[in-house]
């Protein structure tokens, strides 16, 4: 019987690297066969797409506003000199020349208000008078009319500044709408849930075109003899109805979300419906549905564009207005319309930005 | 000893404002009163203005001559044809580019969804470049943008890039078709046969995997079926083989078939928005399928394709499906943006009519209801879907 021979399995070979530029290259781009050739594939077709974007955009680009040199570079390369020739029209509208300082800091004020709210240190009662304080100012400065400043009649306001007021107006008005809304469509009565619902389903069925259609060729009609409605109001009008169904949805999640208990306790409390929502449903639910109203926010943002079809001149809108007429510049329209793309980008992405914060926010008061 | 309650007393059925019920009865009458007041109210003011502007009413312009001339259309239609033509042509023209976006753009979202999980690092970060990017962007100037390109950067009819049989300059594309024969007909008739049959085998396959763990090869199967479906219809047809080539004529290319740049700029602006949310759908899908499933799929011995396909994809499906039902909807109503680079579809349509006989109420009523429609249509498409996703509990 030959003696047990002891042999200890071969050691294994080190670990290969973890933590380094070279390990995260293997894991990250070069783990098999096919990662490899993925990699090399996307990197020379990315790489020459960069490439030859960045000859048109910058390299072979004409920045100051020659037509000559513009159309020289046709084909060849970008002419930003559009946007310094009808940059400002762009992104002011039809809002006469001496008086864009008024659009400028009205909005700014807006901006910055609507900043203010985001921040959640300034959720409280403070909002409701600064959100007041700022439309007056708004309205004066954009319409003019008093303290000295020339009037300016709503078909002349355009560009950005009415991208951002039909967008924060229209939200604003809708919020509290959709609340109610959202609220009667978990109403224990059928006759106010059955209104709730069709509202909601009904305008969540149909285009917002259809919508900012009716709004500018039937509202008139709707109206009684002789009164007439400035286009602006109809359209804002259309806006917030829609929106207002669309965030009823996101408030009804957020209701649904909230455990029975809150209400029962708040029943047992002696509570009364109102006081119950107001103290202690709203607050709970709105704070976790921050993220999907922002979500609407963004939808909302990007959908003033279409009120262009009713002739309001955002700016879209006001983008056809400065080039449709100029036979001299209309060729350049894709350096024109990617100047905007690139504002709508900011402000969206921005906005984006911001519901993901709110969102991990919330995820980690949520895990104590 | 307590003494014992008395007998409860018939609640008052009297509506007071004492009770609860009162209340909420005397609610709701006010709530319906003033939704028919100011509906009354409204039709009131209507009828008023449509009188003092001279404005007609009714639905019988329907049946009148349309007389303008539609640039693309899946049925017959001359100068001559009558409103409803018209607008049964718009609303073809919006369900065909509805369904083909849908399909494409669900093939990209999901492409794109998956590829943000991608062990690749470049890969991961041009998903979600894309998706930043074509979110953030509104459809509508994104429509415009395509138009653009369609339209004035593509080379004249002239200087058409060819492909082999493929044209494409500003009037479109244009490529190869089979002059259509009943032999068509029949294999189309064939492949959803082929399809019917394989979803019976499908299901058949399933419980017998549930009964006994035997896998049976499904998607091969019914790939197979459908196939020997079309070819047994294009046979039976006399398998006609004749292609109809697109060629350049003097005015334009003659022959195969075209898709207009309108229909082109729209489906492509559809595809690519929208596939931009099916991705942000599909990886939130997959991402809110917890850690622990994939490492107890792993535990069991299944491979990562296994556990993908039998595991992962049937839970992730569940959180998928409602917010992909919003995002067909979504894609469907924005198809109504045409109107803005002229494709004829059904607002289009209405936006014409409105124009020329200034009958704003009833054309905006017929698209309302065809949209309306369409959208109950897929939810309940969607939620028969859903359903059958849903967890099987005992």
């Amino acid at each position: 019987m030959s003696a047990h021979h002891f042999e200890p399995i071969a050691p294994r070979p080190m670990p290969g690297r973890q933590t380094g530029a070279i390990a995260w290259l293997r894991t990250n781009l070069f783990s098999s066969w096919g990662n490899t050739l993925v990699t090399l594939v996307l990197l020379l077709v990315a790489g020459s797409a960069l490439l030859s974007t960045l000859d048109w955009a910058l390299l072979k680009a004409v920045f100051g506003s020659q037509l000559e040199a513009c159309n020289n570079a046709r084909g060849v390369g970008a002419c930003w000199g559009v946007i310094t020739e009808k940059g400002r029209f762009i992104v002011m509208g039809r809002y006469p020349d001496t008086e864009h300082w008024r659009p400028v800091i009205a909005t700014g004020l807006m901006l910055g208000v609507v900043a203010m709210s985001c921040m959640p240190r300034f959720w409280s009662g403070v909002l409701v008078p600064l959100w007041a304080g700022m439309l007056v100012v708004y309205f004066i400065l954009m319409k003019g009319g008093v303290l000295g400043l020339t009037e300016v009649p709503t078909d002349q306001w355009g560009g950005l500044p009415l991208t951002v007021m039909l967008t924060v107006i229209g939200m604003t008005l809708a919020f509290p709408l959709s609340i109610f809304v959202a609220l009667g469509r978990r109403s224990t009565m059928p006759a106010i849930r059955t209104i709730c619902t069709l509202y909601v389903e009904l305008i969540r069925g149909v285009p917002l075109i259809t919508v900012l259609f009716m709004a500018s060729f039937m509202l008139p009609l709707f109206m009684p003899e002789g009164v007439k409605i400035d286009v602006l109001i109809r359209v804002v009008v259309g806006i917030t109805l829609f929106a207002a169904a669309y965030m009823a949805e996101v408030v009804r999640g957020g209701l649904q979300a909230l455990p029975k208990g809150q209400t029962e306790a708040a029943a047992t409390l002696g509570l009364s419906y109102w006081q119950t929502q107001r103290k202690i449903v709203l607050p709970q639910a709105l704070a976790t549905v921050v993220p999907s109203l922002m979500n609407t926010f963004i939808g909302m943002f990007k959908d003033t564009s279409l009120v262009t079809i009713v002739s309001l001149y955002e700016l879209t809108g006001a983008l056809s207005l400065a080039l449709n007429s100029d036979a001299d510049w209309r060729p350049f329209k894709l350096e024109a319309y990617l100047f905007i793309t690139l504002i709508y980008f900011v402000f969206c992405f921005a906005m984006s930005r911001y519901s993901l914060w709110v969102e991990e926010r919330t995820a980690v008061s949520k895990t104590r | 000893m307590i003494e014992a309650r008395p007998a409860p007393t018939r609640k008052s059925r009297s509506v007071s404002w004492r009770s609860r019920e009162g209340r909420s009865l005397i609610y709701q009458v006010l709530a319906i009163g003033s939704v028919i007041a100011l509906i009354a109210l409204l039709v009131r003011n209507t009828l008023a203005n449509m009188k003092a502007r001279g404005i007609q009413s009714g639905y019988d312009f329907l049946n009148q001559p349309f007389g303008f001339d539609v640039s693309e259309t899946l049925i017959p239609y001359d100068m001559m044809s009558s409103y409803w033509t018209a607008f049964a042509i718009g609303m073809t023209n919006t369900l065909r580019v509805a369904v083909i976006g849908i399909v494409l753009a669900t093939l990209l979202g999901t492409l794109i969804g998956v590829g943000r999980f991608s062990n690749n690092f470049i890969l991961r970060k041009v998903c979600y470049a894309y998706v930043e990017f074509f979110r953030n962007v509104p459809i509508y100037l994104q429509l415009l943008i395509w138009y653009l390109v369609f339209t004035e950067m593509l080379p004249s009819f002239e200087e058409a890039w060819q492909q082999g049989h493929f044209f494409l300059s500003k009037n479109g594309v244009s490529f190869p078709w089979p002059v259509w024969e009943l032999g068509h007909t029949l294999a189309v008739l064939g492949l959803l046969l082929g399809l019917a049959a394989g979803w019976g085998y499908a299901r058949r396959a399933r419980r017998h995997f549930e009964l006994t763990g035997e896998p049976k090869p499904a998607v091969r199967v019914v790939l197979a079926l459908m196939v020997v479906g079309a070819v047994a219809g294009w046979a039976m047809g006399g398998a006609p083989s004749q292609w109809s080539l697109p060629v350049k004529g003097d005015f334009q290319v003659e022959g195969g078939a075209a898709l207009t740049p309108e229909f082109l700029a729209l489906l492509l602006g559809l595809v690519f928005y929208t596939a931009a949310f099916i991705a942000e759908v599909v990886r939130s899908g997959i991402a809110s399928v917890s850690l622990g499933q994939h490492e107890a799929a792993a535990s069991l011995g299944l491979s990562k394709r296994q556990a993908m396909r039998l595991v992962v994809l049937p839970q992730a499906l569940r959180v998928i499906i409602p917010p992909l039902t919003s995002q067909y909807l979504n894609l469907t109503k924005n198809s109504s943006l045409a109107v803005a680079i002229g494709y004829p579809e059904l607002v289009s349509i209405a936006n014409t009519t409105l124009n020329q006989t200034g009958r704003a109420i009833e054309a905006l009523s017929i698209v309302m209801l065809v949209y309306l429609t369409l959208s109950l249509l897929t939810s309940a498409l969607m939620n028969w879907f859903n359903a059958s996703a849903a967890i099987q509990e005992r």
